[in-house]
């Protein structure tokens, strides 16, 4: 059953507007305000709201890297989107539908994304003249023509809000923090939503702060009862998203970083270790894997937060030599101070898993903003010759199977492996039909007891790794370190032909793995013709929603995504030989493209726009359009 | 089970490994990994619970000639590689072996934080002032105006002294050896093992090569007794022939102030008695340097607390929880065959 329908729109007539609701496949919305005025909570309710009722969604949140920048101000602007629709929501959305703006710098800030046409609700309570000025309006965009493209609704929202939650006798400044629920209310009315969820969440969320609660839940109804009865101008007619056709199942909402923390759990239960070792240092945005892992104590999950990048890399390395998965995560800043030490885990070939949420660079760059430009230092990085494995996952939900499948090639190969996630992945959020884990392939890792014939670099000879043996074993005592090791003593060594012997052992073994992952399949379109446009990571759904919308329009394009960077799928050339174009989307200046060339030899064009943001659908549209219109 | 049974008794020999030992002829490694040796047979420990942990430098490649478990690591790195180890297995008996320039310099972070947590490991750092393995640089703990390659003019940096940054740092056992003083150096590295959390201990360890002789000093036959405060909980600073000299407190000035003892010094009363305990008392033993004060040798401070790893690890299961309930926990809903959605809250 959906939510409690509201009553239809059928006497809200007014403006010479056909009355009822409309009805879309999808809407995005977007709220935004100051980075205290509570956007990320009201967007994510949002966007829970329409998941339970049975939307598919995709939400994204946008904030600033200042915790509270000065109030007001165009820098201090946080913002949530949540794009839902009774069809397959597969990105955050291209431009905006509605834009809940709650002071003159959120609107300022995010006009220029909403379509033309979108509707604005604003809060005209904010709107003072130091407001204005903070945000670097001369006049009122309230009072002036710059809004006209757009339907406005302009609304004390303010004044709204502190009479709802008046009877509660709360300080001014509490009374005040409510209008994010007045407008989610409101919002909620628009798009014909249930509020229940949300109405739990506040009583869960303020319980023990008694009148708090209450007023939270006050002001929700009220912003929702003023949509309901309010002399509204004619857009609030409000819009009916259908239900989307989601197959069977037991479903929940999932962020990336979550579906990450689960699946690397996920893992380390099919492995069979008995815990993993996840060694961290706080770094925007990859802070919340450490903070959903730490909660994960009952499944053998320990989180170390270490003094710095390098000890975080060392204490993972250090956790699996001891017989444990080791785990570290960072930022591309902080995964370049790792480098040292993640060399040594190829040295030494032990498993490790590095999860880079890549965000803007280089250096501190845009800390909040996402980019996938971290593909070749995952690939390259490293002094010397110095291969790892790296796959990359493409939604928030993929992060779960990609979180088990670095468990299961670090451990089965004896490597480093990166999964390389972003800002972007890291916190959208989408639906996610919850998988029988029980039913999950296991893995488990043997490790090595009998002392006959060991040696620590003494290989299987189908993997090529090396025996994994934890300290406290009797009779297998050694040493490794990262000296050169002979290949077939495990001594150190500075023969010149062992070291030649070496390099070549440990790019092979890497290669290796192909023969253990799924072959590359073309994820829309055809096997072959005349233009594939391959991605990998997080530009999936743009990429994916641009090949259907192209399709669609006649255009005769394929859609191939990788998630294995480091090896390739064995039948990746042969796959890509089959299209006489390749189209390579990368929100990076071209790294793919660069090994798809120098790898595979293949001719490829890239489409790189690297703006800290997601690409737009349209903007593959019409590189596809192009690439196919050049070619014919 | 036979391996409880089964232990035989090691001896000193039985800890060093195959591999031919590569330091400098004269080198004070080799008096210090004899003791080592000698420790971990006479603690009965056994090989395969026993894992030397180090970074790089000379020192560093101590875990090779051991016979036990040994990682050679990256410079500077081994604490926090360490640190990862014992979270994976409490039950290991972890050293880690450092120098001045890999514990002091580039690892000086990892130091730091290895021994404020209180990480349950023996730590030793040969104290040679120099960099070794590089050539003769000047390292964090050689003294201002030390002329060397790298510091034509003599160095302009002051040295930092290794227990006061450890006691400062908020270790809980900081000792003092010396490489050519066996006998004690064993009891000292003894009384480390035997202590729960991170010990650090610093050897003072002869470089013949790039700096012979830095501290003869108070290391020197004809020097010892004069120069060197052997330090024991419970008992009078004394030192000098016959423990003819001692220290006081003096409290106007806050220091521990050289007098003599006997029939026309100071009595025994006026002393101060070594506790073991008293964080102060250790900080000022370890400033205490030549040639007006004698060098404080054995345990400086030793008091005891809850390890790092033990901390860490209390509760944490041996086999995980259901995964499948942590995916099912919090606000889920269900599809139905027909579309039907049911919402089914966090419980």
């Amino acid at each position: 059953m959906s939510g409690p329908k509201l009553p239809q729109a059928d006497h809200r007539t007014n403006g010479g507007r056909q009355a009822g609701r409309e009805i879309r496949d999808s809407v995005v919305v977007r709220f935004a305000g100051d980075s205290g005025d509570g956007m990320q909570t009201a967007g994510a309710q949002f966007g829970i709201e329409a998941a339970l009722s049975g939307r598919d969604i995709s939400t994204f949140p946008d904030y600033p890297a200042e915790i509270r920048a000065p109030a007001g101000t165009t820098y201090g602007v946080s913002a949530f989107q949540v794009h839902f629709g009774s069809q397959d929501v597969k990105t955050a959305g291209d431009e905006l539908d509605v834009l809940v703006a709650m002071n003159p710098a959120a609107l300022k800030v995010n006009v220029d994304d909403l379509g033309l046409g979108g509707t604005i609700v604003v809060d005209r309570g904010a709107f003072t003249d130091r407001n204005l000025k903070k945000a670097g309006y001369e006049t009122s965009p309230l009072d002036d023509d710059s809004l006209a493209p757009y339907v406005l609704i302009s609304l004390d929202i303010t004044a709204l809000t502190l009479r709802a939650v008046e009877s509660f006798e709360l300080s001014q400044k509490d009374a005040v923090r409510c209008r994010n629920m007045w407008a989610l209310g409101l919002a909620l009315w628009m798009f014909d939503g249930d509020k229940q969820a949300t109405v739990e969440w506040v009583a869960n969320k303020f319980a023990g702060r008694g009148k708090i609660a209450e007023a939270n839940v006050a002001a929700i109804s009220a912003g929702n009862a003023f949509g309901e009865t309010a002399e509204m101008p004619s857009i609030a007619a409000g819009w009916t998203v259908n239900p989307a056709d989601l197959d069977e199942g037991l479903y929940r909402t999932v962020s990336g970083t979550e579906a990450l923390a689960w699946g690397l759990t996920s893992g380390l239960a099919s492995s069979g270790l008995e815990r993993m070792i996840f060694a961290s240092y706080p770094i925007t945005p990859a802070s919340n894997l450490l903070h959903a892992l730490a909660r994960l104590r009952s499944h053998g999950v320990v989180t170390f937060q270490a003094e710095d990048e390098i000890a975080a890399a060392c204490a993972a390395i250090g956790a699996s030599y001891g017989g444990a998965l080791g785990v570290t995560s960072s930022s591309g800043p902080g995964v370049a101070l790792k480098g040292e030490a993640i060399g040594l885990a190829v040295g030494i070939e032990l498993p490790l898993i590095i999860v880079n949420s890549q965000r803007a660079g280089p250096s501190t760059g845009m800390p909040t903003k996402t980019e996938q430009a971290d593909l070749f230092q995952a690939l390259y990085g490293r002094n010397s010759d110095a291969p790892a494995a790296v796959l990359a996952p493409a939604t928030p939900t993929d992060c779960f199977e990609v979180g088990r499948e670095a468990v299961r090639i670090a451990t089965k190969f004896m490597t480093p492996v990166f999964v390389l996630t972003d800002a972007y992945l890291s916190s959208a959020a989408e639906p996610w039909r919850i998988p029988d884990v029980d039913s999950l392939p296991d893995f488990p890792v043997t490790f090595r007891t009998d002392p006959e014939g060991y040696h620590p670099f003494i290989r299987d000879p189908e993997t090529l790794a090396r025996p994994w043996v934890r300290p406290g074993t009797r009779g297998l005592e050694h040493r490794i370190g990262g000296i050169e090791r002979d290949a077939d003593t495990g001594n150190i060594s500075y023969d010149p032909e062992n070291h030649d012997r070496m390099t070549a052992i440990r790019a092979e073994r890497i290669e290796r793995i192909a023969e253990y992952i799924p072959e590359q399949i073309v994820d829309s379109g055809p096997a072959a013709g005349p233009l594939a446009v391959v991605g990998w990571g997080s530009t999936y759904g743009a990429i994916s929603k641009a090949v259907e919308g192209s399709r669609a329009a006649g255009l005769d394009a394929s859609h191939v995504h990788l998630r294995w960077l480091s090896p390739f799928p064995r039948n990746l050339a042969e796959l890509l030989g089959g299209f006489d174009r390749l189209l390579v989307p990368e929100v990076n200046a071209g790294q793919l493209l660069h090994v798809l060339r120098s790898r595979l030899g293949l001719r490829a064009d890239g489409l790189n726009r690297i703006t800290g943001r997601p690409f737009r659908i349209r903007e593959i549209e019409s590189a596809i359009r192009a690439a196919l219109e050049e070619t014919s | 089970m036979t391996e409880a049974t089964q232990t035989p008794t090691m001896s000193a020999k039985d800890f060093a490994s195959d591999q031919e030992v590569r330091w400098c002829p004269g080198c004070g490694d080799y008096a210090i990994l004899k003791g080592v040796q000698k420790t971990l047979a006479d603690i009965g420990a056994s090989r395969e619970n026993t894992v030397f942990v180090s970074g790089i430098g000379c020192a560093a490649r101590f875990p090779y000639y051991m016979s036990t478990y040994g990682f050679h690591t990256i410079h500077g790195r081994a604490p926090a590689l360490a640190t990862g180890l014992k979270l994976a297995n409490p039950d290991l008996d972890v050293w880690v072996i450092t120098g001045d320039g890999d514990a002091l310099s580039i690892g000086g972070n990892h130091t730091l934080h290895v021994l404020r947590r209180n990480v349950d490991l023996q730590i030793l750092l040969f104290n040679n002032e120099i960099y070794g393995l590089t050539k003769g640089q000047a390292s964090p703990t050689s003294r201002r105006g030390t002329v060397t390659p790298s510091t034509p003019r003599g160095s302009f940096s002051n040295p930092v002294h290794p227990a006061s940054f450890a006691i400062g740092a908020g270790a809980r056992f900081v000792a003092r050896g010396i490489d050519i003083n066996l006998k004690h150096l064993t009891e000292v590295m003894k009384a480390a093992h035997a202590h729960r959390g991170a010990s650090f201990v610093e050897i003072f360890q002869n470089c013949i090569v790039f700096n012979d002789a830095c501290f003869s000093e108070f290391t020197d036959k004809a020097n010892a007794s004069s120069m060197q405060l052997l330090v024991e909980h419970g008992k009078p600073l004394r030192f000098g022939p016959d423990g003819s000299r001692g220290l006081r407190f003096d409290a106007k000035s806050w220091t521990l102030e050289v007098v003599d003892v006997g029939p026309d010094g100071v009595t025994e009363e006026d002393l101060v008695v070594h506790d073991e305990t008293n964080r102060a008392l250790a900080l000022l033993l370890a400033e205490l340097q030549p040639p007006d004060h004698p060098m404080a040798i054995g345990v400086l401070y030793r008091d005891p607390a809850q390890s790092y790893d033990e901390a860490m690890l209390t509760g944490v299961p041996r086999a995980g929880a259901s995964v499948s309930d942590l995916l099912g926990g919090g606000r889920t809903w269900t599809v139905g065959d027909e579309g039907q959605r049911s919402d089914q809250p966090a419980g």
